[in-house]
């Protein structure tokens, strides 16, 4: 079959067989090798054909196939679409899958180019409706579009809605808008030019220049210089070394480096090749959790392209430089995020960190030196490599440059992906681009960075977002989960939900994340069961800074951060769960207690029928009463009293 | 007794499939994890017997698979259920209720998290997150995912794979 990389003619030689530093640009702006009118035409009717960028007007139907939307039926829809289309006889009209547009929340998510009309929640039965109004007609189907939380307003494009206005999408551009199991479409948008630019005008130690001037920091949590450790790892001796990709990505709440391997996956494996040129390793690993097949999938069908194409495998470009990509599925143990962990378990063994130093710049996989990055790291490195390491530096703030994806969950209207610049403020994120809290309720706190984050109030949340600031928190950058809480979240139970996270998950290996989290939770537990005694804070505070001081990996160094980020900003809440033996938020049930409000109460007699213990005695028309000491707290009556007339208290 | 005609073939065909995948993975580093991964997909789980072939195969001492194969979430040591349920108890979730969802479903079905039904229809799971958080709560039924569950959508979920 024809693609973007098909030879126009004999007088066309390179190949991947033939390698040639000009490939790319020959077969998207040329042909170059040679002087011909037929081909140049040629050519450029094959661009047309997968034509997918803004400023050339092409009539896609664009039907998301991310996880999320798959999830909510997209599949069908996108069958549907592409029957009816075919059936209604439009024939310039295409009808493609994309990855993830972060806005999962609304999907299944449909886009029409070359407006660009944004239609959430589609399902197959309005596919007919769409081709007829809008493919047909050029009319929007209204009940389709998005409506802002905030105003009410109906937006009928993608780039009217508040959720995408504040984002600055770099390594998220092409998610939602390319397909991501066509290489063409990633070529076509500009893909691999960081990777000519690199192999052929470059030097390995100028692209580790370039890296570090660009400023940026992992993605994967800690915040470590990038450029740096792959000085490390360059300088490091070794006959063979190892790039590897950390997408292990466990951190409940946090879905982004999930969405790049989906959306656009070429968009790594050309930051990983970079980064192979830069340190001199020829092979590489991405390690990708089992929990994520369709990243899986999606990978595979990316490296056999980039194979088919010569972007990988030897040789690339005439350059000398030679690559190879596998990929590894994790087996389910969150501690396999740390770096040590994840290589060891690439070796088949326990996923269980080693002790550093060595770190693996020096002694990795194998023992031999290895660079690794997480997913968003790498997707980032194109970027820098095409627009140069100044252009990246001028995006952020003074320490923390470019941007970063942040996963918007819980009570906030809008979920879903936003990258935003480094330096944002939460308060942006949250009421801006979530559009605030769930059913108009109060914001009470949220939490950062996954159990290895913390959890920040309201009084920070002008807080300017940057690896350092968010450390002086009390909280981490972490993989960049935001998880937003309102009023009737409990702190302590939120702490204690964290810890069971964390608890699970300690590998065994060193004593104090073993155990140190083992008690931990047992106090956490006891205090929500209206157990806590006078001195529990004392100790957790104790304990937690003892296992943050001498665990052996990053996991048992910030599993304390959700405890004690809670003890800075809500130790009132702790002290109402011990000394009052009340939770404020109504939510640990051996703490709460469901009275009925006897203004609001008309004696409907629902909540009495409903009670699975009978613990609600009234008659018909008069106040019911529930007796405390049958009932168990389960909630029902709550759920459905009419009248809003039980609460807790 | 009952009739065995018939699981003597069955098993010939899975070890056949088995010793495809030794020959595939013969010689390679790091091959114990995806050969116990290909060895589950085969047989639905880890039996003994094929844990010990598995280190006489790899040359590696059956202590070490079985330290391996104990560690991972992924790897079961006994038979599992034809369906199995994943329920995402995740931060995402938990704030949205997800603790309810499992709670009617292990109602529903009558076992336990990590359990499998006695007629070895569902196994129940809990996981921490499958990363579609923007669907919380969610649950993963094969390779199907539901979202935006409520304890009484739970019912008429389990009754299409019944």
């Amino acid at each position: 079959m024809e693609n973007l990389m098909t030879a126009c003619c004999s007088e066309c030689t390179h190949s991947p067989s033939q390698p040639c530093p000009d490939y790319i640009k020959c077969r998207t702006e040329g042909p170059i090798c040679h002087d011909s009118e037929a081909c140049r035409q040629k050519r450029q009717q094959l661009m047309d054909k997968v034509q997918v960028s803004p400023d050339k007007p092409h009539r896609r139907v664009l039907v998301c196939a991310g996880t999320g939307c798959i999830s909510s039926g997209s599949r069908d829809v996108y069958n549907r679409m592409e029957a009816a289309v075919k059936e209604a006889g439009i024939d310039d009209c295409e009808v493609s899958i994309t990855g993830c547009h972060g806005f999962c929340e609304q999907g299944p998510i449909v886009i029409i180019e070359p407006e660009g009309i944004f239609y959430g929640g589609v399902g197959a039965d309005d596919v007919e409706e769409i081709v007829e109004k809008q493919l047909k007609n050029g009319e929007p189907v209204e009940r389709l579009l998005y409506t802002e939380p905030t105003s009410g307003e109906k937006d009928k494009y993608y780039r009217d809605i508040m959720f995408y206005k504040k984002q600055e999408r770099m390594v998220l551009k092409n998610c939602g808008h390319i397909n991501p199991e066509k290489i063409d479409e990633y070529i076509i948008t500009g893909g691999y030019r960081g990777l000519v630019k690199a192999l052929t005008e470059y030097k390995p130690e100028e692209v580790i220049e370039e890296v570090k001037t660009s400023g940026l920091r992992g993605r994967g949590g800690g915040g470590f210089p990038t450029g740096l450790k792959w000085q490390f790892t360059a300088q490091a001796e070794g006959d063979q070394k190892y790039v590897v990709c950390n997408a292990d990505e466990g951190d409940p709440g946090a879905f982004m480096d999930r969405s790049i391997l989906e959306g656009n996956p070429h968009s790594v494996i050309e930051g990983m090749i970079i980064a192979g040129y830069a340190v001199g390793a020829n092979e590489g690993y991405v390690y990708v959790r089992a929990e994520y097949p369709l990243a899986i999938k999606r990978l595979e069908i990316a490296i056999a392209q980039a194979e088919q194409y010569g972007i990988l495998g030897d040789n690339i470009f005439d350059s000398g430089f030679s690559f190879k990509l596998r990929i590894k599925a994790g087996a389910g143990a969150f501690v396999c995020g740390e770096e040590t962990a994840l290589l060891n378990s690439i070796q088949g063994e326990r996923g269980m960190p080693r002790v550093r130093p060595p770190f693996p710049a020096n002694k990795g996989l194998w023992g031999k030196p290895t660079l690794l990055n997480n997913v968003e790291t790498y997707a980032n490195v194109p970027i820098i490599m095409e627009h140069g390491g100044r252009w990246y530096a001028s995006r952020g703030t003074e320490k923390s440059k470019g941007t970063k994806v942040f996963a918007l969950t819980g009570k906030v209207n809008n979920t879903g992906l936003a990258e935003v610049p480094m330096g944002i403020t939460l308060r942006e994120i949250i009421f801006d681009i979530g559009g605030g809290i769930k059913e108009g309720k109060q914001f009470k706190a949220v939490q950062i960075g996954g159990p290895s984050g913390g959890c920040l109030p309201a009084e920070k949340l002008d807080l300017p977002i940057d690896y350092d600031s968010l450390i002086d928190a009390g909280a981490m950058m972490g993989s960049g989960g935001l998880v937003v809480m309102d009023e009737t979240t409990c702190m302590v139970d939120l702490a204690r939900f964290f810890l069971t996270f964390t608890q699970n998950e300690s590998c065994g290996k060193c004593t104090p994340c073993r155990e140190g989290t083992k008690r931990m939770l047992e106090i956490l537990t006891r205090i929500t069961e209206g157990e806590g005694k006078e001195g529990d804070i004392e100790t957790l505070e104790r304990l937690a800074k003892s296992v943050k001081n001498t665990a052996l990996c990053g996991l048992g160094q910030t599993a304390p951060n959700p405890i004690l980020s809670t003890l800075r900003y809500f130790r009132d809440e702790y002290k109402a769960h011990i000394e009052k033996k009340w939770c404020p938020a109504g939510v640990c049930s051996a703490l709460t207690v469901y009275k009925i409000d006897p203004d609001k109460c008309k004696g409907c007699t629902k909540c009495a029928k409903v009670c699975p213990v009978s613990a609600i005695k009234g008659e018909p028309k008069e106040v019911h009463e529930i007796d405390p000491e049958v009932c168990t707290k389960c909630g029902t009556c709550m759920e459905n009293c009419k009248f809003e007339a039980i609460y807790k208290g | 007794m009952a009739c065995q005609c018939g699981q003597g073939q069955k098993q010939t065909d899975k070890d056949k499939k088995l010793q495809a995948v030794f020959a595939r993975y013969r010689g390679q580093k790091g091959a114990l994890i995806p050969v116990l991964q290909a060895s589950q997909d085969i047989y639905g789980y880890l039996p003994r017997e094929v844990m010990e072939r598995i280190a006489k195969e790899l040359r590696i001492p059956f202590s070490k698979v079985f330290g391996v194969a104990t560690f991972y979430a992924q790897f079961h040591l006994k038979p599992r259920g034809e369906n199995i349920i994943r329920v995402c108890l995740g931060t995402a979730c938990h704030v949205r209720g997800g603790a309810k969802v499992f709670a009617k479903l292990k109602e529903e079905l009558q076992i336990e998290d990590g359990e499998t039904t006695e007629d070895l229809k569902f196994t129940l799971e809990s996981v921490a997150c499958i990363g579609a958080c923007g669907l919380a709560p969610v649950m993963v039924i094969n390779e199907d995912t539901h979202g935006r569950l409520t304890p009484e959508k739970v019912p008429e979920i389990l009754d299409r794979y019944r």
